[in-house]
Formats: C-alpha cells, structure tokens, sequence
C-alpha cells in the first residue's frame, strides 16, 4: 500500500497529544507495525498515565497488553488517537489528522470516514467548552425544554459559538433517573467533564460559563439506587455500600470468591454452571449465555477475544452505568472469569464516551486488579492463566453497541455492523472468535459461582432465571435503578417506584427502549419475564420502563423516537438509511395534521415500517417501527379521533 | 451458467427455488442459483468483481426459516434451503427499497430502474415532492438533523463536483453502494482516495474533509467510474455532452482492443459516437485487468484525441474507431 498524506501539518499542541498516546515518530514508537505487535511498551512513550479524566488508555498501555494479538499495523488505535486530539484541542484539524494518519498508516479519506461517523467529534473549528444538554424520552418529560430555552436565550440557538463555548443538543446520556441531564466537557491537558442531572437552569448557565466542575461533585451511585442497602440486593448488593475505588473493599463484600471458585473448576465446569443458571443475556437479545460461551470455548482458531458492551446508549437506560460506577470491581472479576471459561487472553471494555465517571472508576480498578495479581500473567497465582482488560471509548453513536458495528470501531473503521452469518463466535473482533456479553449479564456470572447453577435457576421463572435491573424514569415518583426477580408484575415495579406522582394517572409505560414497544395502564398485570413481554407483543430489552403520566405529550415523543432512529442509523442500508427519514417524515405530517401526499400516512407508516423490519440489515433498522407502531395501535396516538 | 468456477470439482447442493429443485455447485450465492435457472432478481450493489456490500437491499428473497429476508447477491445457498424470490413479501420489499432511493436520488441514469419500477409499482413521488438541491451535504454532521415538517421528501440532491477534467462526480445520483469504495481501496486500486464519511442518511462518498479531487490521492485510474451503477461517477466527456444533449447511445458503437501503453495486456473497450471517443470501459471477465485500468488506458484517449484533432496521423492506441 503506497499511501499519500495530505500536506496540512499538525500544530504543536495536536502532535503531542498524538505522540502521547502513540510515540512520537522519532523514538521510533508506533511507527513500524512490527515493534508493535505483541509488545505494547512500544507505546508507552510518557503518557501522562492516570492524569486525565480518560486514564483508560495510558492505563492499559502501560502494562504492555495495549494492542490485541490480531491487530494490523496499530490501526485499532485510531479511534484512541482521535480521542486524545479532541480530548486536547476540542476538535480534529487535517493537519492532526494526517499526523494520526502518518503514525498509524491509515489512508486520510479512510480515517475521514470513521472521524466523521462519531457524534461528540466535531472536524471544524469548535470551542473547548461543549455543552450537550439531553433532549431525549426521560428528560423531554422532565423539562429539558426549559433548559434548552435558557441556554437559548443567554447564548442564541444550540451551535453557536459564543464566548468560548457552544451547546447542542444530546440523545440520551444514560442519566434518565436524575433528568434532566446535560453533560459539560472542555478540552484541555487533561479535559474535563460534569455530568448535571437533574440539572437546574441557573446552574447550567453558570456550568456554560464557568466550564465542568470537578466531576466527583457528582452525586454518588448510591442515590440512583432506592433499594441500596437491601439485603435481598443480589447484582446491586454492593452498589452504594462499597467503596467503589477499593481492592480491599470489594474483597472485604465478597468480592473474587467468584474467580477463585472458577479457577478451581477449570473453564468447562464453569460454563456448564453458567448453561445451567439458564443465563440470558442482558443486552437486549436474551440470548442463553452458557451457549455462547461453549461455542467460542470450542473454536479451533486462536486467539479468542471478550468483549463486555458497555456501550449502553439505548435511550432511557443506565443500568450499566450504575453497575460500573457503584461496583466496577465486579465487572472487572466478572470479565476474568468470562475470559478464563472461554480461553481469551484478552478482554475489551467497549464504554460509551458519555461515561466519563464510570470510565475513570474502571480504569483504576483494572489498575488496581493489575498490581495485585488478579489480571495479567498468572492470575491469582495460577500458572498459566493469563487474561488482561483494555478499555475502549466510544465516541457517540448508539449502532456501536450493536456488537458487530463495536468490533469494526475497535478494529479502527467506521461503526457499520457486519452481515451475518459468520457469527462473533466464529469470526468476530480482528476476525477471530468472540464472546460478547454485556455488563449485567456478565455482573450475575460470580452469583452463579458462587452458589451454583441450579440454586441460581431456581431464582425467577422456569424460563426467564435470575434477576434483573430494571430503569425507571419518566414521570414516576422514584426514578432509579430497581432489581426485582423474574416474574414480578409491571404494576408491583411501579409501586416499588411510588407510581406516577399524586394527582395525576398513568398514560402510558414504554418498556425496551425505543426499540422496545408501548404497554397500556390496563396491562399492568404484565409478567416480567422474556416470555410474558413476548407474549403481551413488546421486549424487556435493555430494562427500560418509561413511565409516562397524562401530563405528557405522547406524540412529542413519538417524533423523538423516530428522529432518534433516524440521527443513530449507520446510513449503510437502504431500508433503515431512507425509511428511518420517511417514517419521521410522516409522523411529522400526521402531528402537524398536514396532508398525506399519498393519501393515507397511517398505511405509508406501515409500508416503510414493514420494509425496515424485513429486509434491514441489523437490529437498528429492523427494530425502529417497532415503538411508534405499538403506540399507533395500542394506544391510539396519532389516530384521528383517537387520544392526540 | 454464471457461477463462479474455481476449476475444481465442487459438491453440489440441491435447493428449492420457487417450488422447483435445482442443483448448484457449494458455495454459490442464491443470486447465482437464480441465474442459473434464469430467474432474474434485480441488483445495484451486487458487482461482479467485488466482494458483496449488501447494502441496497434490492435483491431480499425469503428463504424459510429465517425471520427477515435475506440478501440473495451475498447469501450462499445450503442444502435444502427452500426459497422465494416473488413472493408478496419480498415484492413489497423490493417496491419499497425502490421507492426508497428514487425518492432520494436521482436515478434517471442508473439501467434498468424505469423497467423495475414498474414492474413492482413503485411510485417514489408518494412521499412526497423532493427537496431541492442543497450544497452543505458534505458538512452534515453525524447525529442531528435540522427537523423536517413533511411537506417535502428529503433528497440527497446537490450540485455535482466538477473539479478536473478527467471525470465528475455528481453525488445527487448516488446511492451510497460502496463499490467505488471498494474498487478505489483494498479490492482492487489500493489508493484509497475516497470513503464513505458521515452518518446516516447524511452519509456519503467523501475525500478527506471533502477535499477537490486534484488535492486528493486519486490518480485518476476511474476504476470507480467502472463500477458504479448509477452514473454518479461519469467520464467528463459524457457529463459535458448530457448537458449539452448530444449524448445518444444508440448512437455509439463499442469496440474492444488491448491497451498499447504498456505490455500488461489490460483490454480497452472505446465507446464511439459520431467516430469520437466517449467512454472508456474494460471488460470485467478479462484476466488481466478484471475491468480496472490505470489513468493511461482509461483516459489516455483524450490526449490522443485531442492532440491528434489537427493532424489525423497516429492510430494507437485508438485503433478502435479508424
Ligand atoms: C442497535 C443496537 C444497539 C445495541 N446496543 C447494545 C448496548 O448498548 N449494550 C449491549 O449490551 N448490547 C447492545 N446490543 C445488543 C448486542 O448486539 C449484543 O446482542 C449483546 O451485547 C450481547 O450480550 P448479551 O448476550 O450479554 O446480552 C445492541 C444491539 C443493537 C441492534
Ligand atoms: S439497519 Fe440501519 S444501522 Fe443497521 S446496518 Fe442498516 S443502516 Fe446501519
Ligand atoms: S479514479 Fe481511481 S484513484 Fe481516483 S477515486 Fe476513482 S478509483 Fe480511486
Ligand atoms: S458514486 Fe456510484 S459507485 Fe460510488 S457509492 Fe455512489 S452510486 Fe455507488
Ligand atoms: S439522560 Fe436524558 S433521556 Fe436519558
Ligand atoms: S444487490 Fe444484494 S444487497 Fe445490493
């Protein structure tokens, strides 16, 4: 490959957050593929490991596990190096992007590409200091519109330029149980960042002015969790009891009872513990996780890779986030043992960019797991079981959690899922077999070590075992995170919730996410359990219940819904890539009572609708129906003479 | 039949397309089991010299046992698959991923779409009148849109870049099928000039930051143009001339010879109206090029041409049209 680069040069500043991250090309580092590979002190070169609110990648770096056995020339690093510019300067100029270029050998129009395909980077000019401000479900029914129109009024329309700063609008931040929410970022060395929620409009003015606080003013993950403390407490035990930053801490509640006890059974005992526990996963598809594992364990090819999706970007969901915030040791422990069954070496963290808590949070407990022996070689003394944790940061775009699309944004292309067949067990991160959980269901993978299989299944209903988190928010009494058993009814999770608040009733509860689908005030008596959301036509996705009361106005949200499906499409298929536009398009007609130029919009909808589910390539296009769909037909919004 | 030989001996598998048992070699796609026994499927994306892109979604087929349709160009058949490629869903599917890109593309250029619109009935006009041109595609930031009010149908119309003189690229007829991409990047040219930048429905063939063409890597091989089945990517000589309305196709012969610039051998075939070089294409089963050339082979005519407009003398390498 004989590539050209452009002329533009790298500023000072640009080319030495690059060379930070890579080596810089006169030390020799990071520039021939070959010192590259296999050991990562190549890349050391003085990354200020730990400063930054983003230590992630200095801290993988420096213990030499920084770059997967599969990669080609150090491109998987472009996406880190992207983050470093933007993190340093607050956007990518050409000149730092030939820089990157140079250093990793990526054609310029290629690494364009993947810049551009991520929301929180900007490739023009753009002031340090960003706010983005949540316009989606939870924080549109908890007056983001008022802080919109604050921020409007002192610094003009979302995107301007004013004063060192801009604002713009944001899909959900993952924060739905403190909404509204806004996240405050400024790059510099090191950027910084604040998560508001709830945020007020006085305090958002003066965090536009002024820049993110220090971001541990935040409160703790404990009040996200109404039920911590709990003892019947199993995946959130430890969640706002633990010191989440402490080794000894997380061993003095129990912590790595787990890996001992897998160590000891050897990786086909604890994946039949797992098949066992009838484990499904969490991350949306409920697929049986002891499956997975075995058919990844059995893969010839080496090596294997884990990867945990912590992506988490579906709106009205933080589940993960608490998890990872409250208790990231258990991440960390669950991601070995996951890791040790399956025969990997290495593990990726794949978080969302919009976590910079829950991503300063794991990086010291790798850190801290690192320097005690319970990652890297020889794993709590066992000779011969060697498993290391990189972090990946994803940059702002929801299709990245879908896990094919996260194995090209590692891999350092744009975020497009693949086709199926080959399946990630088969051929998945570099082309080589992968087991990808997400973070709750890994987090139940100890529990089952812990008591067994079987004791775990008896937990739930026959077929839907364990526990599960669920995400309240909208307009509920006690919006956070609540762990219930299987089966428990939707109405017994509303109550624990406190129900929509006094005086007012229930409209409508949207369970799964925007992908998920809408359930009436008279189905509350809906099971919990895969099979009961099946049944009654809707998913419990990701954990979503979003509770909606009569002061909402629904079709408001149904254009959300259909103008987020639109912004996160890939853009690669043309069912999803039009029919996301269309359908909003129609929705939007039918809203604002224009006249349908085919004659009927209802049964347009329909048409593009059953297009996107047929013949989409991923769940993404497949799936964005499937919302506005049930609330056309269950609950009558948008129908004429039906409730607006 | 079109399937791919491999000059071996291969295993075959016994499928059931339409009701009727037909037997392939393994490994074949469903496309080539289709056209094998003739039934025809419409493609875009599909191209015969690059690997599936499947992202048009024109060629969806059912095949039992499978929740969504399923892309015939890339699927390969197993055995005992039973499929269908005109049943009601996937004649909706095809309806609709038609109306889909004529509503936002121009596709007056790209062959056969009128005949396939009308057999499924497209009428892409339905959603709407088109949004007109704009010039801002190629700075539409990923994950936001401004919000539309319905009253038109969102296009990707936009003026075409007409920034050398070699070829234009007029982006308001393209359909995002990544062959350029391809046939421009590891498949074939390994130039890497042009990829796919954005996000969503604001995705599109870009530079880098969407530089003109001569401050880009392209070294002008149109290796895109050749695959690109819309017109999007089209010699300068035939852009000039659909402006002008002179371009007439029944009008122009093609004539195929082998490329005297250098030894390799590449095969030229000149596409002549009115005695004068139009379009240079390669034939794609050709064993040394498989359709690519270099800038020489497919633009060297238009020195030749030019430079010998006065004097008539030399006939290389334009043997085709004497
Ligand atoms: C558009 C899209 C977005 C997704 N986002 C996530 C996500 O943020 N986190 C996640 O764990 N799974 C997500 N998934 C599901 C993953 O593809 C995958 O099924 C899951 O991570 C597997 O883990 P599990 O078996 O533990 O659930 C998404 C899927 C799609 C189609
Ligand atoms: S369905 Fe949408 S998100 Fe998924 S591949 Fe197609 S365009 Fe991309
Ligand atoms: S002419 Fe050749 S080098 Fe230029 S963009 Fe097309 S394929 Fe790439
Ligand atoms: S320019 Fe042509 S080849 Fe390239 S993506 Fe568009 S339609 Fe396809
Ligand atoms: S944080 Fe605003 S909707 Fe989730
Ligand atoms: S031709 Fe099969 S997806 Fe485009």
């Amino acid at each position: 490959m004989d590539l050209h680069y452009l002329d533009a040069t790298p500023t000072e500043a640009e080319r030495a957050a690059v060379d930070a991250l890579l080596g810089s090309p006169e030390g020799g580092n990071g520039l021939d593929p070959g010192t590259v590979h296999g050991h990562g002190d190549a890349h050391n070169g003085g990354h200020p490991n730990g400063s930054g609110p983003f230590p992630a990648h200095g801290a993988a770096h420096g213990n030499g596990s920084a770059h997967g056995n599969g990669t080609r020339d150090g491109r998987d690093m472009l996406l880190p190096a992207l983050h470093a510019v933007h993190d340093r300067i607050g956007w990518i100029s050409q000149g730092a992007l030939n820089h990157i270029c140079r250093q990793l050998s990526v054609p310029p129009a290629d690494a364009y590409g993947v810049a551009s395909f991520y929301a929180l980077f900007a490739l023009r000019p753009r002031p340090s200091r960003v706010l983005h401000v949540c316009t989606d479900l939870a924080c549109k029914a908890n007056g983001s519109s008022e802080l919109c129109d604050r921020l409007e009024q002192s610094f003009g329309p979302a995107g301007t330029a004013v004063d060192g700063m801009t604002w713009q609008h944001s899909p959900c931040l993952g924060a739905c149980e403190r909404a509204p929410a806004a996240l405050a970022f400024e790059a510099g060395d090191p950027a910084r960042t604040q998560l508001l929620a709830p945020a007020g409009t006085d305090e958002i003015e003066e965090s536009a002015r002024s820049g993110p606080a220090d971001a541990d003013r935040e409160p703790p993950a404990r009040e996200s969790v109404p039920q911590a403390g709990d003892p019947e407490l199993r995946l959130l035990h430890r969640v706002g009891v633990v010191d989440p930053d402490s080794l000894d801490d997380y061993r003095a509640h129990g912590g790595y009872i787990a890996l001992r006890n897998a160590l000891r059974a050897g990786p086909a005992e604890v994946i039949k513990q797992v098949t066992d526990a009838k484990l499904m996963g969490r991350g949306g598809a409920a697929f049986p996780t002891g499956r997975k594992w075995d058919s990844t364990a059995s893969q010839p090819v080496r090596p294997h890779y884990l990867v945990c999706n912590a992506d988490e970007s579906e709106p009205g969901t933080f589940k993960d986030r608490i998890l990872m915030e409250g208790d990231p040791f258990s991440v960390i422990e669950s991601m070995t043992i996951a890791g040790f069954a399956t025969g990997c070496a290495k593990g990726y963290l794949y978080i969302r960019g919009e976590y910079p808590r829950a991503t300063r949070r794991l990086a010291n407990a790798i850190a801290q797991a690192r320097e005690r022996g319970f990652l890297g070689r020889s794993i709590m003394g066992h000779e011969g079981v060697d498993f290391d944790i990189e972090i990946r940061r994803g940059a702002g775009a929801y299709i990245c959690g879908e896990e094919t699309a996260l194995f090209n944004s590692i891999e350092g292309y744009r975020g497009e899922p693949r086709s199926k067949p080959p399946l990630p067990v088969e051929e998945g991160l570099f082309g080589k077999p992968t087991v990808v959980n997400n973070v709750e269901t890994l987090v139940n993978v100890p529990l089952i070590l812990i008591e067994g299989g079987e004791a775990y299944a008896r937990i739930g209903t026959e077929r839907s075992t364990g526990t599960r988190l669920f995400c309240l928010s909208g307009t509920v009494a006690r919006p956070g995170l609540y762990e219930v058993p299987f089966g428990t009814t939707l109405r017994e999770l509303l109550d624990l919730a406190g129900g929509v608040p006094e005086e007012r009733t229930l409209r409508a509860v949207l369970l799964g996410g925007a992908a998920g689908g809408f359930v009436r005030p008279g189905e509350l008596d809906l099971p919990l359990t895969m099979e009961g959301a099946q049944e009654a036509g809707t998913t419990l996705g990701s954990g979503v219940v979003l509770v909606f009361d009569d002061t909402v106005n629904l079709p408001a949200m149904l254009l959300r819904i259909a103008s987020f499906f639109r912004d996160e499409s890939c853009g690669q298929c043309v069912p999803c890539r039009v029919g996301t536009v269309r359908q909003e398009e129609a929705l939007q007609r039918m809203a604002g009572g224009k006249a349908p130029p085919d004659g009927d919009d209802l049964a347009l909808l329909r048409e593009v609708g059953q297009v996107m589910r047929d013949s989409s390539i991923c769940g993404l296009g497949q799936t964005a129906w499937n919302a506005v769909e049930s609330a056309i037909d269950r609950l009558g919004t948008l129908s004429k003479g039906g409730p607006a | 039949m079109t399937v791919v030989d491999l000059g071996l001996p291969r295993r075959l598998v016994d499928v059931t397309l339409d009701g009727e048992t037909v037997s392939v070699p393994e490994g074949s796609t469903i496309l080539d089991a289709c056209t094998a026994v003739g039934t025809s499927i419409p493609t875009l994306c599909y191209g015969d010299t690059l690997r599936p892109a499947n992202a048009c979604r024109v060629c969806m087929v059912e095949v039992e046992g499978s929740r969504t349709l399923v892309p015939s160009c890339s699927r390969k058949v197993t055995e005992g698959m039973v499929v269908r490629t005109d049943s009601e869903r996937t004649r909706h599917s095809r309806k609709l991923v038609l109306e889909l890109l004529g509503s936002s593309a121009d596709l007056s250029t790209t062959p056969h779409v009128a005949e396939w619109m009308e057999q499924y009935q497209a009428k892409p006009e339905r959603f709407g009148p088109p949004d007109p041109p704009a010039d801002d595609h190629d700075e539409r930031p990923p994950g936001e849109h401004e919000e539309p009010d319905g009253t038109t149908a969102a296009t990707v119309q936009q003026p075409a870049k007409v920034d050398n003189d070699l070829y234009v690229r007029d982006y308001g007829k393209c359909i995002l099928c990544y062959k350029c991409v391809d046939a421009c990047g590891e498949q074939w040219q390994n130039t890497f000039a042009i990829a796919v930048a954005g996000r969503g429905f604001d995705a599109r063939i870009s530079t880098e930051f969407a530089n003109p063409l001569p401050d880009s890597e392209c070294v002008y091989c149109g290796n895109c143009i050749e695959v690109c089945p819309t017109g999007a990517l089209s010699f300068k000589k035939e852009f000039d001339m659909r402006a002008e309305g002179s371009w007439d196709e029944s009008r122009q012969q093609q004539t195929t010879t082998v490329c005297t610039f250098c030894g390799v051998g590449c095969n030229l075939t000149l596409h002549t109206q009115d005695n004068e070089i139009v379009r240079v294409t390669s034939p794609h089963d050709h064993s040394v090029g498989h359709g690519n050339l270099c800038i020489k082979g497919r633009f060297g005519w238009e020195h030749m041409q030019d430079s010998r407009r006065p004097a008539e003398e030399s006939t290389e390498p334009t043997t085709g049209q004497a």
